[in-house]
């Protein structure tokens, strides 16, 4: 499988009088995996959901895999989403359908359709993200947040996207569980060639995870560059960020 | 100069705060439309949208049919008595419930009790994202969410307030017959001489009317939450006040287009 490409050239978005991206150029090869940091409150989750069509940008142009998703047609749009996988921040799991149902839901478009063998797939997924069968009948609620996590990642995986997003994969999981999911999207970009963009705060995850780390702050990319350069990068605030140190009379 | 401003700078916002409010409510009104006519369908969420409004709604819906029905005979009869008019218990009381207090007791119940369950459910989906990843899996929230919703309401308010006026004039009958001193057969004779079927048919319109206002209430206001669980409590308040005044308006004009000539 060959993933896809992402490019945004001079994306704005802004809330009212807010403007949380000013103006982001960026771009993801196809089978390359992005990691996205910057503190919180910078934006990140607003630009994944402005690169799915989620939330529409004010100006600037997003292509994912050469389309525009905001000027595609219906159709070449729900394609286009076919090709793609998103976790969102917060798991997004439906509570009213079974954890199993969840994760077929992209497969089924929300049908109870072919039961049996969804119930298999969602099985199988389950065991990628390191839970057990039964939680597959188990309904959202029943799960605590890390394992509700881990079901929004098989859910995200399910159909075998091009493109997937992870925002904040590990957020909750204990180091362990961590790593199993960081080792899975690595795995998803090494052996499958899926492109990944990753945002996350924790530096175990982004040195496992990533090919390539832009940090995000004030609205624009601050840095961008190798995962191997993030411990020299020569930016003050990249190495501030990368160990964990707050400037002086810096307040969160 | 600029306290003439201040004077009329309040009111034209809010003026135009309102006609924003209209332009939304309509735009969101043709997109649910879009949904409802266009595949995919949901017959799974149809039916079960169906039992939650329509089968759900019954006991408090049949309960203030009856109550109501019982007390508007037991009025009529007592407001009759004063110009020797108790006979036109049983004729008052029918073509008062079939033409006005089915429907809008009937409305006023279901919105009660479905437009807030709506737009709770829906305004937590949005603030928890679940929304969103409908979107992203490839499912238009508005075909899986709303569409259902809509078409059932729009499907079980008829019948349910068929039920509601069986019911209101039953509350009549019984209280006219087992108080007022009506004899039986009269009594249904005279209920069914003078229910014309404009009534019953004005009646069914009004619901199928409250049924679109019910749903589209409900999902605009949950669609619309923002901030947390505040956000969907105030979306639940507004869907039923909103329900509330919009069928209350709705069936002021239809009686006016259909009586009032
Ligand atoms: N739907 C929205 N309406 C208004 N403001 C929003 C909305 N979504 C996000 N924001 C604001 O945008 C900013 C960036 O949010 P987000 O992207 O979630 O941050 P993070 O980088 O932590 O993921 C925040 O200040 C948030 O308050
Ligand atoms: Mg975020």
């Amino acid at each position: 499988m060959k993933g896809g490409s992402i490019e945004l050239i001079g994306v704005r978005k802004a809330f009212g009088p807010k403007i949380v991206l000013d103006h982001i150029d960026l771009k993801v090869e196809p089978g390359e995996s992005l990691v996205v940091i910057g503190g919180s409150g910078t934006g990140k989750s607003v630009m994944l959901k402005c690169i799915l069509g989620i939330l529409p940008t004010d100006s600037g142009t997003i292509r994912l895999d050469g389309t525009d998703l905001a000027s595609a047609s219906r159709a070449d749009r729900t394609e286009l989403r076919s090709r793609i996988g998103m976790l969102f921040q917060g798991g997004a799991l439906f509570d009213s359908l079974p954890v199993w149902r969840n994760i077929t839901f992209g497969l089924t478009r929300g049908r109870a359709t072919n039961a049996k063998a969804m119930h298999a797939k969602a099985v199988e997924l389950l065991a990628k993200v390191g839970l057990d069968a039964p939680v597959a009948d188990l309904k959202p609620s029943e799960l605590s947040g890390g394992m509700q996590k881990r079901v929004a990642l098989a859910r995200a995986i399910a159909a075998e996207p091009e493109i997937i997003f992870f925002d904040e994969p590990t957020t909750g999981l204990d180091p362990i569980r961590a790593d199993t999911i960081n080792r899975l999207i690595r795995g998803l970009v090494t052996d499958l060639g899926v492109t990944a963009v990753t945002i996350t705060h924790d530096m175990a995850s982004v040195r496992r995870i990533a090919d390539r780390v832009a940090m995000l702050k004030d609205g624009r990319i601050h840095w961008e560059g190798k995962v191997a350069d993030l411990e020299n990068s020569g930016n003050d605030y990249v190495d501030r960020f990368v160990h964990g140190r707050a400037d002086d009379g810096e307040t969160g | 100069m600029n306290a003439l401003v201040a004077f009329f700078a309040r009111p034209g916002r809010a003026t135009l705060g309102a006609l924003a409010s209209i332009g939304r409510v309509a735009l969101f009104t043709l997109r649910a439309l879009g949904a409802a006519v266009r595949p995919p369908y949901y017959f799974g969420r149809l039916i079960e949208q169906m039992l939650i409004i329509g089968w759900f709604s019954l006991p408090v819906v049949g309960l203030t049919a009856v109550f109501t029905g019982a007390a508007l005979a037991q009025q009529i009869f007592v407001g009759g008595s004063r110009f020797n008019a108790e006979s036109t218990v049983p004729a008052v009381t029918v073509i008062a419930i079939v033409r006005e207090l089915g429907p809008v007791l009937g409305g006023l119940m279901v919105a009660g009790r479905v437009s807030s369950a709506m737009a709770a459910e829906l305004g937590t989906m949005r603030v928890t994202e679940q929304i969103d990843a409908l979107t992203t899996l490839r499912t238009d929230p508005f075909e899986y969410l709303i569409a259902p919703r809509l078409i059932a309401a729009v499907i079980v308010l008829p019948l349910l307030v068929l039920v509601s006026n069986a019911l209101g004039v039953m509350g009549g009958f019984l209280i006219g017959t087992q108080r007022l001193g009506f004899n039986v057969t009269s009594y249904l004779a005279t209920t069914r001489q003078y229910l014309e079927w404009d009534d019953v048919s004005s009646s069914l319109v009004k619901a199928a009317v409250f049924g679109f206002i019910i749903a589209m209430m409900g999902c605009y206001h949950g669609f619309r939450s923002m901030g947390g669980a505040a956000g969907v409590g105030r979306s639940t308040t507004n869907a039923v006040v909103s329900a509330f005044v919009l069928i209350l308006l709705a069936n002021l004009i239809i009686t006016v287009l259909v009586f009032g000539t």
